[in-house]
């Protein structure tokens, strides 16, 4: 088990059906901002269009796969004391790529979501995830378990993102939806709409989850 | 047998044959003198603003119901007093659409999602209201003047906009006596707004009727007469004490009683049975609160009116006042604490 290459072993994890498990669980059983409610700081805060929703998901996917590859493959070398420490170091290295990418990409982009880039380093669910995943697992599990939270957290991040931005501009991803005259529901693109969406959304998990425990 | 007509239940064992209904119908009859003068000094853009609140409240009601397989509770009347509420509190002239989101918020966030009648935090119509204004703060505060001619044939060109759109406001608008004053320095005179002859929300103009009401249902033992009572007076006392420290830059304490939604909010709002804490000592203290904030806002505060928010912000607090105010249990001493 400890004997392992990168890609044999993300391609036999693939065939496992247990792996698919691994995936499927950060899509919806475990998603991390549904259930698990991690990393609320960019699901409340940059959440106000849709276009900041995707990409703020598809950052934050990229930096917790990366990292949890790297923790997964330095899991026997890196002491126990430390570990922490190392995660955040390995995080942030994966957060600074990943912020002068978006800088390179769009500088707008860049301006729209603003300190919340590199507020990625704190976000709880990458640290989560190493810790409680991807130092205890191979390369290729760990891999799955990323692509799994991360979509998961993509998706929870564009469901408040389109509502809010929908409601609160009349747009979705920049694209108006209606005529001129659109009545823009302001509370939507301010915080507070983030709390109501974010509760509503909840609301709805919790109802779905039940009704399939229950039939 | 005797097992079988043994019945078990917590406290209180006697009661009047009061129900919920009951209370609820009479709460409803007491609005309506107010409701009845709304739509005689705004005319019919208040009649279907009503309409459109109250219907929206019931069918949200039924619906919800209806989807998490519970007994519909429209036959209680509470969903018909929170659309009712709802609906007095807002502006004349205010879009038909947005008072009907108004509505659906105030059962379902407000109401629903705390449980229904019974387990609701905040007073349901202040959470649709408050989010109406946080949604629509330009439509929310633009006045329409009372006692227009021809208010009974033509509708508010800004009540008919269509769904999601903005709306557009015809020509003349009124400024409410509480803006007028914070604004422009001008005080109305104390008797047209004792009468409603001034413009404001749909229903909060006439408080001689909301009075009115409120002493109907005081008197038919169906309102803690202390929680209007405590507001009112708090508010008289206070604003009396600034106004005889600064009479030019503090409106009059008779003035800061009849203006705005106070009178409304004190005696339909306030006194939400279940928003509002259980004791009598408990009661004094939401209510002396409420006036305090009320006070504070509107003297101090950015906005001219702060009784929803004064309300709002005392619900939170109720459940904290009743533990901290818990009557002493019989027979023990005052060392003892309740379990």
């Amino acid at each position: 088990m400890n004997k392992h290459t990168d890609k044999s072993g993300f391609f036999a994890a693939l065939e496992d059906s247990s792996s698919a498990d691994t995936f499927l669980r950060g899509l919806w059983k475990d998603n991390p901002v549904f259930v698990q409610v991690l990393g609320m700081c960019p699901v409340l805060a940059v959440t106000n269009t849709s276009m900041n929703a995707l990409a703020m998901g598809l950052a934050t996917a990229f930096v917790l796969l990366m990292s949890n590859v790297l923790v997964s493959s330095l899991r026997h070398f890196i002491p126990k004391q430390v570990r922490i420490a190392s995660y955040i170091l390995i995080i942030a290295t994966f957060v600074t790529i990943t912020d002068y990418a978006i800088m390179a990409i769009s500088v707008e982009l860049h301006k729209s979501l603003g300190a919340f880039i590199s507020l990625i380093v704190v976000n709880c669910l990458i640290l989560s995830r190493a810790e409680a995943f991807a130092s205890k697992n191979t390369v290729g599990q760990s891999m799955l378990d990323a692509l799994g939270m991360g979509v998961g957290f993509t998706f929870a991040l564009l469901c408040l993102g389109v509502v809010r931005e929908v409601l609160g501009s009349g747009s979705i991803f920049g694209f108006g939806l209606f005529p001129d005259g659109f009545q823009n529901w302001i509370v939507m693109i301010l915080p507070a709409g983030g709390f109501f969406t974010l509760a509503i959304w909840l609301l709805l998990f919790n109802i779905l989850k039940q009704k399939r425990a229950t039939t | 047998m005797f097992k079988q007509t043994l019945h078990i239940s917590t406290s209180p064992h006697l009661k009047l044959g009061v129900s919920t209904d009951d209370i609820m119908r009479n709460v409803v009859w007491a609005m309506l003198p107010a409701s009845a003068f709304a739509v005689y000094a705004f005319g019919l853009s208040v009649f279907l603003l009503l309409v459109t609140s109250v219907v929206a409240a019931i069918l949200t009601e039924h619906l919800l119901c209806r989807w998490s397989g519970k007994e519909s509770t429209v036959n209680d009347w509470s969903a018909a007093i929170t659309g009712l509420l709802l609906g007095l509190t807002l502006p004349p002239a205010f879009p038909l659409w947005m008072a009907f989101v108004g509505s659906v918020i105030a059962i379902a966030l407000g109401k629903f999602a705390f449980g229904g009648l019974g387990y609701n935090t905040f007073n349901p119509a202040l959470v649709g209201r408050a989010v109406l204004q946080a949604a629509f703060p330009a439509a929310i505060t633009t006045w329409h003047p009372a006692f227009l001619e021809g208010r009974f044939t033509d509708i508010a060109s800004s009540t008919l906009a269509l769904p999601f759109m903005e709306p557009t406001y015809d020509a003349v608008s009124g400024a409410t006596p509480l803006s007028a004053f914070k604004f422009d320095g001008v005080a109305a005179d104390s008797a047209d707004l004792a009468l409603g002859l001034v413009s404001g929300s749909a229903g909060e103009t006439c408080a001689l009727l909301i009075v009115l009401g409120g002493i109907y249902l005081i008197a038919r033992n169906m309102m803690n007469w202390r929680i209007p009572v405590s507001i009112l007076l708090t508010v008289y006392v206070l604003s009396g004490i600034m106004h005889w420290v600064d009479a030019e830059a503090y409106p009059s304490p008779v003035f800061m009683l009849f203006s705005g939604g106070l009178m409304l909010g004190a005696v339909f709002m306030a006194t939400d049975m279940v928003a509002s804490p259980l004791t009598a000592k408990g009661v004094v203290v939401y209510g002396v609160l409420i006036g305090l904030l009320v006070v504070v806002i509107r003297l101090w505060g950015g906005l001219p009116e702060g009784v929803m928010y004064a309300i709002l912000l005392a619900n939170a607090v109720s459940p904290h006042i009743d533990s901290a105010l818990q009557n002493r249990v019989y027979g023990t001493n005052k060392k003892a604490k309740a379990v």
